[in-house]
């Protein structure tokens, strides 16, 4: 079976979530629409509604992880779902279970999702394609491959600010693209709604090989790269994924591709600064322009309960070919 | 295909008959609450014709009805928007066609998990019967009677026209 037949069904709906492509650009504007339409309920005392009830959802995190596996609780909770969250590296793992054993004796107590995160690349993939036909799996997550609600929220984002035509914006994702599942799913993400241009900014050692075959524009300088763009996607410097010597020093990095309010002087007067968290001041960027009015971080973690809520709810309407009927009035 | 009397007509009668339950000195400060889409549009004809100060509110129950697990998401729902306080508050809530009773039963649900309201009344333009639960509407515009192979349906939102049609 397929990637793309393993997340769609044959009517088109989706079934798992575990990366961008495979996907299209209906589906993509229906997941932001369904989000968008979630928004509205953390407006209500009761914060909460009941299209999941009675379902189990499993966060099965095998990498750590807070603001993500926060914002899937979160998201679960709002919509009525049971959460159970399992922290694998310090539990069966530990006492030689293997992947499948650990599934299958969670199906035995019938979960209906599974959200994954895991260290290895295709981990979702492998788990979609051994769970029971009646549960679904979302990637939170897997290696160097993907982060695909990531990539969402950040469209979500995108769209909020500057609106839903993608086709008039210039997009740059700035740092390490190498080690950067979330810059993989955003370039899917951005090429398939569109968008203007695509840009990626990273000292060489830091760009991946077949970077200009996804339909980028590879920049090496900092101020060139982010010059007139409406977008800055900033990445996280992943301290922990760095083997070898790519960088001769944090604080090199920041003088050449760090985030400051002058360096901002060059992209357009409107440009908004993006950054999936956590941040490492002073690395990245600047206290000044994370805190700074161009900048909708927080803004980005608020979309991801609403954008993780659609998803959740869309891969869990039923299998079957829906019959069109008009609601009962 | 029939095409039926007036809306104007129907809905100028809904305003005076609601006119009278609201000018009781016990019910201050009442809003209006319509129900995507065909209610929303009911709804700002009799917020307008009743003068009522408090801005509309609009629900969309997609999230509430009781066969998501068997018909999946509805693919355009619109965020609810109820533009004032909920607690202690005169609900008016309008649809355009009470049947069975299960969007309003998960309409109420909806607002509840806004607030506490004073009280809640039903106006709806049509009531065509065939209810599964005990739910009844305090105005009704116009009550027809329907073959089970038919629906009515409420096309706008200008002008507001129904018409009768044979379900496929």
């Amino acid at each position: 079976m397929s990637r793309d037949s393993l997340q769609i069904d044959d009517n088109g709906q989706l079934r798992h979530f575990l990366s961008i492509s495979g996907l299209n650009r209906q589906l993509l504007n229906d997941i932001l629409d369904t989000a968008e339409s979630f928004t509205g309920v953390t407006e209500q005392t009761v914060k909460k509604v009941p299209l999941l009830r009675g379902k189990t959802i499993v966060n099965l995190f095998f990498e750590a992880s807070t603001r993500t596996r926060t914002t899937f609780e979160l998201a679960a909770k709002r919509l009525s779902a049971d959460v159970l969250n399992i922290n694998i590296t310090q539990s069966s793992a530990s006492k030689g279970e293997t992947l499948l054993d650990t599934l299958r004796n969670l199906e035995a107590m019938h979960v209906d999702m599974f959200v994954v995160r895991h260290a290895d690349s295709g981990a979702a993939h492998f788990i979609a394609s051994n769970v029971a036909p009646h549960v679904s799996v979302i990637n939170a997550g897997d290696g160097r491959h993907s982060h695909p609600t990531q990539a969402m929220l950040d469209m979500f984002t995108i769209r909020r600010v500057k609106g839903p035509d993608f086709g008039r914006l210039r997009v740059a994702i700035v740092g390490d693209i190498m080690h950067s599942r979330v810059a993989r799913s955003q370039i899917h993400a951005l090429n398939l709604l569109n968008t203007g241009e695509v840009r990626i900014v990273a000292p060489k050692t830091l760009i991946p090989a077949h970077a200009e075959s996804l339909g980028t524009h590879v920049f090496h300088d900092l101020q060139e790269g982010i010059r007139d763009v409406d977008v800055i996607i900033m990445l996280r410097l992943q301290r922990e994924r760095m083997q070898g010597a790519l960088l001769p020093s944090e604080h090199e990095y920041f003088e050449l591709y760090g985030l400051t309010e002058d360096k901002l002087a060059y992209s357009s007067p409107d440009v908004t600064v993006m950054h999936p968290g956590p941040i490492n001041r002073g690395v990245e960027m600047d206290s000044e322009v994370a805190d700074g009015p161009r900048s909708v971080i927080l803004e980005q973690v608020t979309h991801g309960i609403a954008v993780r809520m659609a998803v959740m709810s869309m891969a869990m309407s039923p299998r079957e070919a829906p019959v069109e009927q008009p609601h009962a009035s | 295909m029939t095409k039926l009397e007036d809306t104007t007509t129907i809905i100028d009668d809904m305003a005076t008959r609601l006119g009278k339950h609201i000018s009781r000195p016990e019910y201050t400060n009442p809003a209006i609450v319509g129900i995507h889409t065909g209610g929303v549009w009911v709804a700002e004809r009799l917020h307008r014709q009743l003068g009522i100060s408090e801005p509309l509110g609009s629900l969309d129950i997609s999230f509430y009805r009781d066969d998501f697990t068997r018909i999946g998401m509805n693919p355009v729902v619109k965020p609810s928007e109820l533009p004032f306080s909920i607690d202690d508050r005169h609900i008016i809530l309008v649809d355009d066609v009470l049947y069975t009773g299960r969007t309003i039963r998960a309409a109420l649900n909806e607002l509840f998990d806004y607030g506490r309201p004073a009280s809640i009344m039903l106006a709806t333009l049509i009531d065509r019967g065939g209810r599964e639960l005990p739910i009844q509407a305090n105005v009704v515009g116009r009550h027809v009677e329907l073959e089970a192979d038919e629906q009515i349906k409420l096309s706008g939102p200008d002008p507001l026209t129904l018409e009768i049609q044979k379900t496929a």
